[in-house]
């Protein structure tokens, strides 16, 4: 989020949908996730001249084409440095960086942990679909191991990074989790704009062509309650209809599933959600699906100051009180003056 | 350099008879480098024109008495106009055998060696290979010798102050400048304000410096008679008047490009990661924030630049900095640039390559890198500068061309302009004309067009912010004048033609000829730093009446126009380098001239014995 959150021309979905024809597969989870941005953004309330959506390469950095605001469409893993500079540049941009598994977190995890360690004042969007889809189907840095690809026809041995635990690692002040066509999804964004501060948000991703359904055992209606745990501020961590709860194994130090008699989540010790619990988040982030539901929303939501207004706050300081004299400049140093009479200091 | 008053080629019978060089060797502990800095101050107020070359190992802090720890600074100074560091050095300050044995085969024929002979024990010989000691063995009779123990004269002398050994010792550099200060009648005074100023939190320490700065002085006046060490005055150097200062070519670029900044009316974002020896730029900057600079020290090279296009796309004035290594890593960065045609200022501080090289050593080979190294047909304005002075002057150029032509353009400096310096005569800046950029704010008549363009193809600026120009920009190619995504055949081929005219239209000054006619028997091409050797060169071999003109090229591309014409007005052309041969492939390529190269690739600047050489053999 930013500082012009609120302007006095009201927005449609229509406002910020463009003029160019939409080019993912059909059937794409992209088109739901654009579709939830575009929906979000009259809700959110921002002008769409003061936004701004980067992306780096692969099939979700088309993303800024088909949003009616600025954009950019930059290099493969670098959207994080260039939102950086045009941040710095004008802090009053709001500003979304689109990425994926691919470009997010191999060829440009080294940006993407370092946006997120200064804390730089953004939304970052990872679409996560668990391989590369604008390349044909080479197995991505969040495949599960033993996924079979052009690159790996004899499956994947290399072990997954988990986005969000990445993120949290690298010093987010907000984490949360959403899926393509999750109904929630707006309000995760909703959520994520509001924090000041590198906002990320991890969404799963269905690529029909190369990884089709690949979160379904999580994202499927059918028995979506028993594997999603939606978790709420101040809300009971409760999922099956709040007959499971998450709590606390206070001697093991790990979280454990319980299940909840009668609604008295209380005496089987679910444990409340607060966001701004670093240790939690760290556990929540960590949680396998299977033995546990996947997580999903707002994990984590403790903000501090940004990098752009420290920056600003830096430079304003150290320029306090000083005249901007070029000319005053130049002759500062080792000099001297040479005279008809020769040289003196 | 030459803050002197040009002298014209043979009004003049031997220009070096009254410039001397002195180089101050000794390990990276010793202090060499303010040695030599202070020293060039105290030349300065001599009125003496002159030229430096700070020779420092990579290391930090390289194990003591060491081959490869040895740290040099040379200086050439005189009372004519001082174009190089010079060749040969007349005077050899050696602070240990190491610096010894490193710097001695370049010390000229009879030249005097200043040795301190307490640093001569076993260890120390030990360390720098020697089997005998060289001070007694007769071994460097070719030369004056002047064996002093400095390290124990300079403890005799702080003993006073009660300084622990290590501290004392530390005051040796103090002591030999003392002495040099009383070889070349230099006034005391500047320096003893300047150690009192240095050390004013610990005035004890900062008289201890004194002391030992007025000791070695004394010593110089009391050993007169008994040595071969002798009393030289250099006469002032012919100098406009004016209010000159030292400048080196990282206080150049960074001066220059805040200059630019101003006159294009934009605040500057400036994305940097630590490099040698490009660094110096960042350092500089980064106390600049009066001057609307923002400095960003980035996560990588990569990082550095995409943060200064992103600024430039928010409407700031990006400028990013390297040397090869770094360089080659911002290149798919630079292809985006050229791409979305935003404006971008590149310095590359050039060092001995391929790969980490030799990063404290001078070189020019990235002359390839920056006018082809990119991938697809990616044309971009390459600058190079000449000297610390010239670098203020071309970082200027080249935020005016990046501004005017929506264009990256790139700046090439060296490691031997970065670390130089010079005497500088401080610009008046109402002299300069202001060149302010005009942001496209509203549509246009005839509608907005992201990729629509002026006379000099320039596409219009719109900053993110901007109500009623909302658009979007990218990599992949555009469409003409809409600028949205396009593959078509036809499309690429005008794009592409567009982005190589809009360059190749670049208005650059004509090629002028630095010394001699034009036209002749033989021109010497140059670029960059080697300017002082092959200016030198060119006006001895004129002084003894060769025919022979110095032809130097600021605008490496596009290249003048007049330049072809130019070249061939001349039976032969060299072309010397620090590389194998990179302009020459450049100018032979554009103009068919059968320009000969001549290449140096040793990390050390051309002596103007080396052009000379050159220049008397292609004239056969």
């Amino acid at each position: 989020m930013n500082e012009m959150t609120t302007i006095a021309r009201p927005t449609t979905l229509k406002d910020w949908e463009t003029d160019q024809e939409v080019r993912w597969c059909p059937g794409c989870g992209d088109y739901a996730i654009l579709k939830a941005v575009q929906r979000t953004m009259p809700e959110i309330g921002t002008a769409p001249e003061n936004t701004v959506f980067i992306s780096g390469i692969g099939c979700s950095s088309r993303f800024p084409y088909y949003m009616e605001t600025y954009g950019f469409h930059t290099i493969h893993g670098r959207a994080p440095a260039f939102a950086t500079g045009l941040k710095l540049a004008n802090p009053g941009l709001d500003i979304w960086i689109v990425t994926g598994d691919g470009d997010g977190l191999s060829i440009g995890g080294n940006h993407t942990m370092h946006l997120i360690r200064r804390n730089l004042d953004c939304q970052i969007m990872l679409f996560n679909n668990e391989i590369y889809g604008l390349t044909k189907g080479q197995y991505s840095p969040t495949s599960r191991v033993g996924t079979t690809s052009p690159s790996t026809p004899y499956g994947s041995v290399d072990r997954p990074a988990q986005p969000a635990a990445f993120a949290l690692g690298a010093g987010a002040r907000f984490v949360a989790r959403g899926f393509d066509v999750s109904k929630e999804l707006p309000n995760v964004l909703k959520a994520a704009h509001a924090h000041k501060g590198a906002a990320f948000i991890e969404i799963f991703q269905n690529c029909i062509v190369y990884n089709k359904d690949v979160f379904e055992d999580f994202a499927a209606p059918k028995g979506a309650e028993d594997r999603q745990l939606w978790l709420k501020q101040g809300e009971p961590m409760l999922y099956a209809k709040g007959t499971k709860g998450i709590a606390l194994d206070a001697e093991a130090l790990h979280l454990k599933t319980v299940d909840v008699v009668d609604g008295d989540w209380e005496a089987a010790g679910v444990i409340v959600h607060d966001v701004t619990n670093r240790s939690v988040a760290h556990m929540l982030v960590e949680m396998r699906f299977g033995e546990f539901p996947m997580a999903l929303g707002v994990l984590y939501d403790d903000p501090r100051p940004t990098f752009e207004a420290d920056v600003v706050r830096q430079n304003k300081a150290a320029a306090e009180g000083k005249k901007a004299d070029l000319q005053g400049l130049l002759k500062k140093g080792q000099t001297w003056t040479v005279t008809e009479g020769g040289p003196e200091l | 350099m030459a803050t002197a008053v040009a002298d014209e080629a043979g009004k003049r019978q031997s220009p070096l008879s009254d410039a001397v060089v002195v180089r101050f060797a000794g390990d990276s502990g010793d202090g060499m480098q303010l040695t030599g800095g202070q020293f060039t101050l105290s030349s300065a107020l001599a009125g003496n024109d002159f030229a430096t070359f700070p020779d420092f190992p990579a290391e930090i802090r390289a194990p003591q008495g060491t081959l490869f720890g040895v740290s040099a600074f040379q200086i050439n100074f005189g009372s004519s106009a001082i174009d190089t560091a010079g060749d040969a050095p007349d005077v050899l300050v050696a602070m240990n055998p190491a610096a010894l044995k490193t710097n001695v085969p370049q010390l000229k024929q009879g030249g005097l060696i200043i040795a301190d002979e307490g640093e001569f024990n076993d260890r120390n010989l030990a360390k720098a290979k020697y089997d005998a000691n060289p001070l007694e063995d007769g071994s460097l009779a070719k030369w004056q010798l002047l064996k002093l123990n400095i390290s124990q004269l300079t403890m005799d002398a702080v003993k006073p102050f009660g300084l622990g050994n290590k501290e004392a010792l530390r005051c040796k550099n103090m002591w030999t400048l003392g002495l040099s200060l009383w070889m070349f009648d230099r006034d005391r005074q500047p320096l003893i304000d300047w150690l009192n100023a240095k050390f004013a939190k610990d005035p004890n320490l900062a008289a201890a410096n004194v002391a030992a700065l007025n000791a070695g002085h004394a010593y110089g006046e009391t050993a007169e008679l008994a040595g071969p060490l002798k009393q030289q005055h250099v006469d002032p150097a012919p100098a406009a008047p004016g209010l000159y200062r030292t400048l080196t070519g990282a206080e150049g670029i960074a001066l220059g490009l805040v200059a630019g900044a101003q006159l294009a009316k934009l605040p500057m974002f400036f994305g940097g990661y630590p490099i040698t020896p490009a660094s110096a730029i960042l350092h500089h900057l980064s106390r600049l924030k009066e001057y609307d600079v923002t400095t960003f020290q980035a996560e990588d090279e990569i990082a550095a630049i995409c943060s200064a296009i992103g600024a430039s796309y928010g409407g700031s004035l990006g400028v990013t900095s390297s040397s090869g290594p770094g360089i080659a890593l911002k290149g798919e960065a630079m292809g985006l640039a050229i791409m979305t045609e935003l404006p971008l200022v590149i310095v590359n501080s050039q060092r001995g390559g391929p790969s980490t090289g030799l990063p404290t050593k001078t070189e020019q080979s990235d002359l390839y890198q920056a006018v082809y190294g990119r991938n697809g047909d990616a044309p971009m304005p390459v600058i190079a500068a000449r000297s610390p002075g010239d670098a203020f002057e071309c970082a200027i150029e080249a935020v005016r061309i990046a501004v005017q032509y929506m264009t990256p353009v790139m700046l090439l400096t060296d490691g031997y302009i970065a670390n130089a310096a010079e005497p500088w005569a401080v610009p008046d800046l109402t002299a300069y004309e202001a060149f302010p950029v005009e942001f496209l704010t509203e549509v246009p008549e005839g509608g907005f067009k992201p990729y629509g363009r002026d006379e000099n193809l320039k596409r219009p600026w719109v900053k993110p912010g901007t109500p009623g120009l909302l658009h979007r920009i990218g990599g992949i190619e555009k469409e003409v004048d809409t600028g949205h995504i396009n593959y078509a055949p036809a499309n690429h081929q005008a794009m592409t033609d567009i982005r190589k005219d809009k360059i190749d239209g670049v208005k650059v000054p004509d090629q002028v000829v630095e010394l001699g006619a034009e036209g002749g028997r033989l021109a010497v091409v140059g670029w960059g730093s080697t300017f002082g050797p092959i200016h030198q060169a060119v006006r001895r071999q004129r002084a003894q009446g060769a025919d022979v003109s110095h032809i130097h090229i600021r605008h490496i591309w596009p290249l003048p126009a007049n330049l072809g014409e130019l070249l061939k007005s001349y039976e032969k052309v060299i072309v010397p380098e620090m590389n194998t041969g990179q302009l020459k492939t450049v100018l032979r390529d554009q103009y068919l001239v059968d320009a000969k190269p001549v290449n140096k690739v040793s990390g050390q600047p051309f002596t103007i014995a080396e052009i000379e050489a050159a220049i008397e053999g292609a004239l056969g």
